[in-house]
């Protein structure tokens, strides 16, 4: 078990508006990102939840430095993010793992693109126990199922031992049950961790069972709407009342409760 | 029941007629040829009555060790009927050729005629060859070499490309023999303008087809590689390239097949040697013997080298799922 903590870093955003160009109308743009705020403490597990379309992946983007906002300030710790940076690991919905690599070779990119391949070696059994894929050490991703694909590259993305860790629907692809498993196990990781983890998702119920905080996000342009402490124990049911009084509190926030009175007949 | 024991019988050993096929049609081709001969001008038939005596000894060898080696089974089941085909076919050949003169003397020679210059020009033929083999290959790697720094340039930077790009939609597609007037003044040898000529005729694919694989690279790929820490060198060596193999290998097949018939042309309008040279020498002597033979080793050859270059594909790709079997 890997009980090194890294020291975890906060994340705070400020004031963040992004647009993009229109394709079909040259010379006009649409305002994704509205003028979003929000801070993460270290070690904190914080869900986007919204609507798709409503900016959660772009604003992982600027924080995960590939993308840059048209103002505002973006923060890890106290250094104000200027790109990409092993500190700050991206976990996408498809696995993105690199196709002409062995499981292992794909765990250790990380370690071979920063040159420390040769001190760290010890490092990648560790994380393939971690995620118990030492059987497939040689199995190139085509062969695994969706569930272990996403595992490698959660091994892949904590190798860098990364201050924050963006996890953009990273189950989202999965079935439910494969999903659920893989809620306990990113929970897992993040509590011997203590890694900040920032968690784009659809999945409502995910979001309550997972995260200390929920970021509910509306659309067009992307603002934060509410903010909701989920202060309930871990390990947490998905069937208790407490539960369910916060996925009606959210769905009701988001106009998904009791909609079919609303439907045009 | 019954189905079974054919199954069992299926695995055990090869059936009867499959066993007894190359034999057979060995028989029945030098057969077809005795018949033809006795009608024919006296021909020297000893080489190619050996070659048939040859085969249908192996194969009756062959027939018998496959009763104890599974893989050798596998093997004939797959190659024998083609292989009994092919024998066919050259019974039907001398039938067309030496027997009914279907087709015009001296350019369709039957095929103990062929097997003949095959035998008694062997030296040069295998001199020819070995000088093509070198040609090919040097012409070959310097047009790979060139491609592939060329399209990983134009594939990865945008004002590489604005340059480069129309250059190569230009220049490129001309095809390379048609360079050999202005290659023959400026290079300072027929060889040295030979294998400038291949590897232009390789690098324009090789080139085309590079720069498309590195330029369409998943930029996803790209993202979480930037995110693992990977700076420029890790994203062009480490993830753009690997990402373009293959489609590199689409451009290493055309280059290939451009290769082989630059080689030929320029072999047979300047070189004096290898196969093109010895195929264009052979017609100035009317000895079309000698043109059949070097066709037949020219099908060898350059399947050979095109199978190989399938070899390593598919170890290289070895990743990837589906691969087509060539």
């Amino acid at each position: 078990m890997i009980t090194n903590i890294v020291a975890a870093s906060g994340v705070r955003v400020h004031e963040i508006y992004k647009s993009f160009p229109v394709p079909d109308a040259p010379g006009t743009s649409r305002l994704a990102l509205g003028g979003i705020s929000f801070s993460i403490a270290a070690g904190e597990l914080v869900s986007l939840v919204g609507p798709s379309g409503c900016g959660k992946s772009t604003l992982l983007r600027l924080v995960a430095g590939l993308d840059f906002p048209d103002t505002g300030e973006l923060l890890v710790g106290e250094e104000r993010i200027v790109g990409p940076s092993a500190e700050r690991g991206l976990v996408f919905q498809d696995p993105n793992l690199f196709p002409w690599l062995t499981v292992r070779r794909n765990i250790e990119a990380g370690l071979v693109a920063r040159g420390v391949l040769r001190e760290k070696r010890s490092e990648v059994d560790e994380f393939m126990r971690l995620v118990a894929l030492e059987a497939f050490a040689n199995a190139y991703p085509h062969h695994l199922s969706g569930g272990m694909a996403q595992r490698v590259a959660l091994a892949r993305a904590l190798i860098n031992h990364p201050k924050v860790l963006l996890l953009d629907e990273p189950l989202g692809a999965l079935d439910a049950f494969t999903r659920m498993r893989m809620q306990d196990e990113v929970l897992c990781l993040w509590e011997n961790r203590r890694t900040t983890m920032l968690l784009v998702t659809h999945d409502i119920d995910e979001s309550i069972y997972m995260s200390d905080r929920i970021l509910i996000m509306t659309q067009a342009p992307g603002q934060i709407d509410r903010e909701i402490d989920i202060d309930l124990a871990r390990p947490r049911d998905r069937t208790s009342d407490s539960f369910l009084r916060f996925r009606s509190e959210i769905l009701e926030h988001l106009h998904f409760a009791g909609k079919a009175a609303d439907l045009p007949a | 029941m019954n189905a079974d024991a054919a199954v069992t019988h299926k695995r055990s050993t090869l059936p009867w007629p499959m066993q007894l096929a190359v034999p057979v049609a060995s028989l029945i081709t030098f057969g077809t040829h005795l018949l033809i001969a006795q009608k024919a001008p006296p021909l020297e038939t000893r080489s190619y009555m050996l070659l048939f005596w040859e085969i249908v000894g192996v194969s009756i060898v062959l027939a018998i060790a496959q009763r104890f080696w599974p893989a050798l089974r596998k093997w004939m089941r797959h190659i024998w009927p083609i292989f009994t085909a092919a024998i066919l076919l050259i019974g039907v050949w001398d039938v067309i050729t030496a027997g009914l003169h279907l087709l015009p003397l001296p350019y369709f020679p039957g095929p103990a005629v062929i097997l003949r210059s095959l035998i008694s020009d062997r030296a040069l033929l295998f001199d020819s060859t070995w000088h093509s083999l070198v040609l090919l290959l040097s012409g070959y790697i310097l047009g790979v070499i060139v491609g592939l720094i060329s399209g990983v340039c134009i594939g990865w930077s945008s004002s590489v490309r604005y340059w480069g790009m129309p250059v190569l939609k230009v220049v490129g597609p001309i095809p390379a023999t048609a360079w050999i007037p202005l290659a023959m003044v400026v290079a300072p040898s027929s060889t040295v303008s030979a294998v400038g000529l291949i590897a232009l005729a390789v690098w324009f694919p090789v080139t085309m087809l590079t720069a498309s694989g590195i330029s369409n690279t998943r930029a996803s790929y790209l993202d979480v590689a930037r995110t693992l820490g990977a700076g420029p060198f890790y994203l062009i060596f480490r993830v753009a390239i690997p990402a373009a193999v293959p489609n590199i290998f689409i451009g290493l097949f055309m280059g290939l097949g451009a290769s082989f018939l630059t080689l030929v042309v320029a072999e047979s309008v300047g070189v004096k040697s290898g196969l093109g040279w010895y195929l264009s020498w052979a017609q100035g002597w009317a000895e079309y013997g000698k043109v059949f033979a070097a066709l037949i080793i020219m099908a060898g050859f350059f399947s050979t080298v095109m199978t190989l270059l399938f070899k390593l594909r598919d170890r290289v790709l070895v990743w990837q799922k589906g691969i087509i079997k060539w």
